[in-house]
């Protein structure tokens, strides 16, 4: 198939890696009659089904609650039942299934402790489970690390999580913060970046603008798991003593931290 | 007032004209999010019977969106040309389906009808209609608009290069700009989305693209999608503004969402005109437009998302546009869920911009959580291409580095040139010619030595070097 390509002589494959040096972007791939080569089509389809998969793969919780030990850790699930109504019906993966609810009850009558806590942490799939099973866990401990000082309730693992299921949560266990970690959506080059987002005095109904939002926390380029950590506690501890989160935070230092994006928020 | 219907023994009856609209539409998830759609697939058709018997008058006695509360609607109402209504006043909207589809029915006879239609009509007959109806009708309206080339003609459609970088590298988007005009796209507009969005960010940008187009002396107009209120600090601060592009919806509370009224559009438009930059026209407005923006923001006023999306459309053609696409599969599975959802919402789309007297082209595109692929784009652009769509946005390699979403590629429009004969704007078109990119049979050439004779011509060093 490579003698279709229209050939090219060196001094241009010269200009063109000039070109291609410049911008992530596909350009410069030749032409076969008036298509792309197959070796880029093909290249295509791989980062595609990267992405699809990484939206559609199972989470399992229970290997990231093991991965996570000893911290310790409750799972619940969105009212969202399976992906195909996760995708269609964001609203119900923002609520927390009565199952859950009773779960975490359940847990704090155990251990009253477990109310009440500064911070609660919370890992949800949202729409890269490959994400979170791959980078969630060492972002949890690099939290834990950073907000060492605050009194922490048990660690949240939630399946089927669109952000805002941090809001019910957080309120169940009458948190002051609401941490949410969370899969963000995938795109052709990054398929496993994460995003945090916090939300002070969580309760149901929250608007997006009222949390903070850190996002692109990959292994190809992004934010690593401890810069993160450490604009969040940066973040958090400017809203728990200002009483407030989300846009009128800011963080000073030169990091990425933009608001959450209108469409895209998982 | 409700709405009956007996339909093979069964009565359906619906309470508003809102939910008569809403349960016609065909199936999508966005509705279904809105708790709007048909509970049925019979509900369903018995909702389009009804509408098939509403006259066209109906729907300037009730309104979908309250008059008093909604600019939309005003400009909706208030701008109706009851002159140009007049010759199907007497119609329902199933009268309005056939007249449509008759074939003497020419485009000068649905130009002439297009200032009577309000959207509200045009949505509710395009849910009468078969995908093939949508394409043969809007294959013969013809909108024709210009600024430095002249888009809409018959047998002609323009692309859009979206070169867009993840940090708006000037030499990334040069390289990406290059490519694209290899590539023979580029005639509707070179328009940027900047990664960040900024007055001196977009400063930068819209300097480098006319400096660009300079130096080429290509005959297109460039863009940056920037808001419209940064638009209009860069032109007070005298940057050379082509076009100004602002995202609009369908009721004033969603274009609040937008950070947007009437009034700044209006404002952004006379100080458009007022640059005079045009050569062949004077056409200096970009809209892009996407079904379920309006839910989006919670500002639906319990309306279906398609006919908040026509709505938007009067927005639109108030500011007589260059260019209007929507941006049908950007916003995700839970508004278009899959390939079938966003085609068809692609063709109502095109057909209810057409017949509203725009020049509508599409962004056919999606996301990856969203239920479809390039194959599904491969049916969409053809059957775009075959009902006469104004203009396609292409990216490289079908890859947006900066939205992180999946668009037709400038080898897409290669294809489509190829297989169904269409060109690009004249202007456009010799201007290629003199680059020694078209071909006898009015193809783009492949450059047997890459770009290098085209950049020598250009002369850029920068991109040489």
């Amino acid at each position: 198939m490579s003698d279709e390509v229209e050939r090219t002589p060196p001094d241009a494959a010269a200009l063109w890696q000039r070109l291609r040096a410049a911008t992530p972007a596909r350009i410069g791939l030749g032409r076969v009659g008036n298509t792309q080569p197959l070796k880029d089509v093909l290249r295509f389809q791989l980062d595609h089904a990267r992405a699809r998969d990484a939206v559609h793969a199972p989470f399992d919780a229970e290997a990231l609650a093991a991965e996570l030990a000893p911290l310790s850790t409750l799972i619940v699930e969105s009212e969202a039942i399976d992906r195909a109504t996760y995708l269609r019906r964001p609203d119900l993966g923002r609520r927390l299934s009565v199952e859950g609810k009773e779960r975490l009850a359940a847990a704090m009558r155990e251990d009253p402790s477990r109310l009440n806590c500064d911070v609660a942490i919370v890992v949800g799939d949202g729409l890269s489970a490959t994400g979170v099973q791959g980078g969630g866990a060492a972002l949890v401990r690099a939290l834990v690390r950073e907000l060492g000082d605050l009194s922490l309730a048990p660690v949240v693992i939630a399946r089927q999580a669109r952000v805002a299921l941090g809001d019910d949560i957080g309120e169940a266990m009458r948190a002051r913060v609401v941490v949410m970690i969370i899969g963000e959506r995938p795109g052709l080059t990054v398929a496993d970046s994460l995003g945090i987002y916090m939300t002070f005095a969580p309760r149901r109904g929250r608007a997006d603008s009222e949390r903070n939002c850190i996002s692109n926390i990959h292994a190809q380029g992004g934010l690593a798991p401890e810069q993160a950590a450490a604009t969040l506690g940066r973040l958090l501890r400017e809203a728990m003593r200002r009483g407030l989160s989300g846009v009128d935070i800011k963080d000073d230092a030169e990091t990425l931290l933009s608001p959450p994006p209108a469409l895209d928020t998982p | 007032m409700s709405y009956k219907c007996d339909f093979a023994g069964e009565r359906h009856v619906f309470d508003t004209l809102a939910a008569v609209m809403a349960c016609a539409t065909p199936a999508r998830s966005g509705d279904a999010l809105a708790g709007l759609a048909a509970q049925s697939a019979a509900e369903r058709v018995a909702a389009r019977a009804v509408l098939a018997d509403l006259p066209l008058r109906h729907f300037l006695d009730h309104v979908l969106v309250p008059y008093e509360s909604d600019e939309v609607t005003r400009l909706i109402i208030d701008g109706h040309d009851a002159a140009a209504f007049a010759p199907i006043a007497h119609m329902t909207v199933g009268d309005l389906r056939d007249w449509l589809l008759r074939t003497e029915t020419d485009a000068s006879a649905l130009a002439a009808v297009a200032p009577g239609l309000t959207p509200e009509m045009v949505a509710a007959v395009s849910k009468l209609m078969r995908n093939q109806d949508l394409i043969a009708v809007a294959r013969k309206v013809r909108v024709i608009t210009a600024f430095r080339n002249t888009i809409g003609l018959e047998g002609r459609l323009s692309t859009r290069l979206q070169p867009n970088h993840p940090t708006d590298d000037p030499r990334g988007v040069a390289a990406a700009v290059l490519d694209g005009l290899l590539h023979g796209v580029g005639d509707a507009v070179i328009g940027i989305n900047p990664a960040t969005d900024s007055v001196p960010g977009a400063s930068r940008l819209i300097h480098m693209l006319d400096d660009l187009r300079e130096r080429y002396a290509i005959p297109t107009q460039t863009c940056v999608l920037t808001h419209v209120t940064n638009a209009i600090a860069i032109m007070a601060r005298g940057a050379p503004v082509d076009l100004v592009f602002q995202s609009i919806a369908g009721s004033e509370a969603a274009n609040r969402g937008f950070g947007i009224d009437l009034a700044v559009l209006r404002e952004a438009h006379e100080a458009a005109l007022a640059l005079g930059r045009g050569t062949v026209g004077r056409n200096v407005m970009y809209f892009e437009t996407g079904q379920g923006s309006a839910l989006s923001a919670n500002a639906h006023h319990g309306v279906d998302q398609q006919t908040m999306e026509t709505r938007a459309y009067a927005v639109a053609r108030a500011f007589d546009p260059l260019l209007v696409n929507t941006v049908v599969g950007f916003i995700g599975p839970e508004y278009l869920y899959d390939g079938k959802e966003i085609i068809r919402a692609a063709l109502e789309d095109h057909f209810c911009g057409k017949l509203l007297g725009l020049p509508m082209g599409c962004d056919a595109c999606y996301t990856n959580h969203a239920e479809a692929d390039q194959d599904d784009m491969d049916t969409l652009m053809t059957v775009l291409t075959v009902a006469g769509c104004t203009f396609l946005i292409c990216v490289p390699g079908n890859d947006d580095v900066m939205l992180s979403y999946q668009s037709l590629s400038y080898h897409d429009a290669l294809a489509l040139r190829a297989t169904l004969g269409v060109r690009g704007a004249p202007e456009f078109e010799a201007w290629l010619d003199e680059m020694g990119l078209l071909d006898a049979q009015g193809g783009i050439r492949a450059l047997t030595d890459g770009a290098e004779t085209l950049v020598r011509r250009l002369g850029d060093a920068s991109l040489a070097a």
